[in-house]
């Protein structure tokens, strides 16, 4: 194996670190964000959820552009071809992240407008959450290409039943980074709402999960042989029951944890039933976009891993001070900032 | 429609949108610096509610600033999936290092600005500003390493259809971005600083705040005095650079349709494209080769120069171009006069002054989006220059009304992100250093 093979191995695995980052970690704000009118009834408690997220999200946010962008510099072609062929989706997307972006600070800035941005809000988080396993669910399961590896579907391409319920199944790991992070961050009647939410969404998550194995085992041959998916699929079920066990101690900080794991989890069976795929061709398995070629030249993924290699252990040690800043449950009545 | 014209107009509009942010971000952040710097020095109150103050609207800038730049992070790949592919080699580095390295650094230290005043050290908090000051600057570091690379492109070469990266130093640090990031950094520093300073003249007008009001003035004040002066200097080397590296830009700034010896200076006119020619035209004589070649009888190259296919328009980089200097012109004199009145210590009763200084708010803003079409229009027909046309840099899988559809949804969000922001801006001043509400 050659330096650029190896590279382009070592690629597969940054972006997929990067996507995994930006799941556990926007994956709560997310999810508060589509669960809040079910968590919050009063003013109150919107106020304390928006606190409990208001000092991460922004940063959060960071890890998909810095996805996107890591995605553009070491596969080119798999970029070009998701982003263009995806367009309408990706526009959809960008809107509701354009009106979530903007939408926490006015809802504290423009009392005029408080009930519009707060749907904004809700549905801006929700919107994505559901978008992003679909468009993950058509990368995996494949999609029309042409030979200048260029999109050859429709809009309603994209909404085939498996990318459906990998859609699905995405949007029930986010709806359960957000409830557990709810239960971590907040006490009383929210916490309590948050406990019954988790509950339910625990038994839909498995429920999807166990039904993506099996339309991915049908049309997806040979999953069955890859050892690092039995080993996620393991890592996912297992932290799945602790976070049960957890919650039902009254742990209230557990429970996020191992949703989180389980999401990581997520991410190593789709990485292990991928690779080295990166964008699949439904028509013609000779069109697929893999990370041989799809990607950079060697100095240029090797400048890219260079600056991973300085940059990420930065970012992750003052994101770490960060969330130890603010660490704790909130509470409305501290008025320090 | 043409679906290629329909992706420049949508970016153009999504990133002449998204500039009205960092454009703040630089000259408030410096400012912010600055008022955090002479708290931890001299820890008198009027520094620290002053720097609460442009924190404040500093977090209502930057939010805008993310909602409308993840749009660009993406239109790449959503409309310029052919230029993506050509260029990605390269191009994709800086905004991937612009991630790491600054958007991190910016987003995590502006959570303690906003909310960790009483969480953190008062050294801290100094030094969260001063990461947010450097993570902005460093973010326009690395995108003005890409776009400088789109009209300067250097240390590549061409393989297997498309740009290979074959030098670091050269691809980062081509010929126009040292220049360029100073240039557009200046700006912003401008664009900052007469915000600030034009929200203290308000005050001071109303007599609200007048403590504050006089320490934000002054300070702005000086920081505009100094960034539009020097910003004469670095226009001019900006523009020399342009004269030197990409001549048929420059032909079409100055409407030059043919190659003079002694080229003159124009300061007014109206180009006419078909006939090539310039109604009304009035210029310096000789100025224009001076100031490019220090030589007032230098050949400057006319649009002549260039195969008819890969001239830039005129008209509108020609009127951009001089747009913007004029309004470098106006700063230029009302900071002349805002030092007079400084020294003289006559500002504080200058009350025509102070208004100037309020309805100038808007013009360096003007003057950036003039800055800009003027480059960008002026690079065409070219993606990257020389390299890459834009007709063949366009997405070919997505459709004419679907790229109509999402510009015109871009268009209706932008007008009312931007009435919102301006409301809400105005209703910040209005309630005043001290007073500012806390958000959520």
């Amino acid at each position: 194996m050659g330096n650029l093979e190896l590279l382009q191995i070592i690629w597969f695995i940054l972006i997929g670190f990067l996507f995994t980052g930006y799941s556990v970690l926007d994956g709560f704000d997310l999810g508060v964000g589509s669960l809040l009118p079910f968590l919050a009834k009063k003013e109150e408690e919107k106020k304390l959820l928006f606190k409990a997220i208001g000092p991460f999200w922004d940063g959060n946010e960071v890890w998909l552009v810095t996805a996107g962008a890591a995605l553009f510099a070491a596969f080119p072609y798999a970029y070009a071809t998701v982003f263009s062929g995806f367009y309408l989706a990706f526009m959809l997307l960008l809107f509701s992240l354009i009106f979530r972006a903007v939408s926490l600070e006015l809802w504290g800035l423009d009392e005029k407008r408080k009930s519009f941005w707060e749907w904004a809000f809700v549905i801006g988080s929700f919107l994505p959450s559901l978008l992003y396993g679909i468009a993950l669910g058509n990368v995996v399961a494949g999609i029309p290409l042409d030979k200048h590896m260029d999109f050859t579907g429709s809009f309603f391409t994209l909404f085939r039943p498996f990318p459906l319920a990998v859609g699905i199944l995405g949007l029930m790991a986010i709806l359960l980074q957000g409830g557990t992070y709810a239960v971590m961050k907040s006490s009383g009647e929210v916490r309590k709402r948050a406990r019954k939410i988790v509950n339910a969404i625990w038994i839909l998550f498995l429920i999807l999960l166990v039904l993506c194995f099996f339309i991915a085992y049908v049309y997806i041959p040979g999953i069955t042989g890859r050892f690092f998916m039995w080993f996620s699929l393991i890592v996912v079920l297992v932290s799945w029951i602790l976070l049960k066990i957890f919650l039902n101690k009254g742990n209230d900080t557990a429970p996020f944890y191992m949703s989180s794991i389980s999401f990581i989890g997520l991410w190593g069976i789709t990485g292990a039933v991928h690779f080295p795929n990166l964008v699949k061709s439904s028509n013609n398995h000779s069109f697929s976009l893999t990370i041989h070629n799809a990607s950079s030249t060697e100095l240029t993924l090797k400048l890219m891993f260079i600056i991973v290699l300085i940059g990420m252990p930065i970012v992750m040690a003052y994101s770490a001070y960060i969330y130890k800043v603010f660490k704790g449950k909130v509470s409305i009545e501290e008025k320090e900032y | 429609m043409d679906p290629v014209m329909l992706s420049r107009i949508q970016f153009g509009l999504a990133a002449g949108f998204h500039f009205i942010f960092p454009a703040s971000t630089f000259g408030l952040t410096l400012l912010i610096l600055i008022l955090e710097t002479l708290y931890l020095k001299s820890r008198e109150e009027v520094y620290k509610d002053s720097s609460a103050f442009f924190v404040k609207i500093l977090g209502l800038v930057f939010v805008m600033g993310i909602a409308s730049g993840v749009v660009l992070e993406f239109a790449f790949g959503t409309n310029w999936a052919q230029y993506s592919r050509f260029v990605g080699d390269i191009f994709g580095v800086p905004l991937a290092a612009e991630g790491i390295f600054s958007f991190f650094l910016e987003s995590v230290f502006m959570s303690i600005l906003l909310f960790g005043r009483n969480k953190v050290s008062k050294k801290v908090y100094w030094l969260s500003a001063f990461l947010v000051f450097f993570g902005a600057h460093l973010s326009g570091l690395f995108i003005l390493i890409a776009n400088s690379w789109m009209q300067t492109p250097d240390g590549f070469k061409i393989e297997g259809g498309r740009a290979v990266l074959t030098s670091i130093s050269h691809a980062a640090l081509n010929h126009s971005t040292v220049i360029r990031f100073i240039h557009s950094i200046i700006a912003g520093w401008i664009t900052g600083s007469l915000l600030a300073a034009g929200i203290g003249a308000w005050y001071l007008r109303r007599k609200l705040h007048v403590e504050t009001a006089k320490v934000c003035l002054k300070i702005a004040l000086i920081i505009f005095i100094i960034t539009s002066l020097v910003q004469l200097l670095t226009g001019h080397s900006h523009s020399v650079q342009v004269g030197l590296t990409q001549p048929e830009k420059m032909a079409a700034y100055e409407a030059l349709w043919q190659t003079t010896k002694g080229a003159p200076l124009s300061l007014f006119g109206i180009p006419d494209e078909s006939r090539q020619k310039t109604y009304l035209f009035v210029g310096v004589p000789k100025m224009l080769s001076f100031l490019i070649h220090f030589n007032f009888n230098a050949k400057v190259a006319g649009l002549n120069e260039f195969p008819k296919d890969e001239q830039p328009p005129v008209l509108l980089p020609f009127a951009s171009y001089h747009i913007m200097i004029g309004l470098g012109m106006l700063f230029i004199a009302i900071s002349l006069l805002g030092a007079y009145l400084l020294m003289t210590k006559k500002i504080w009763d200058a009350r025509w002054y102070l208004l100037v200084l309020i309805c100038s708010i808007p013009f360096p803003y003007i003057a950036n989006e003039f800055g800009w079409m003027a480059t960008e229009i002026g690079r065409q027909p070219w993606a990257v220059y020389r390299v890459l046309k834009i007709a063949n840099a366009a997405s070919v899988s997505v459709p004419a009304w679907q790229i109509l559809f999402s510009l015109i949804m871009f268009a209706v969000i932008y007008i009312f992100l931007l009435w919102v922001f301006i409301y809400v801006l105005v209703k910040l001043i209005k309630k005043g250093p001290g007073e500012v509400s806390e958000g959520y």
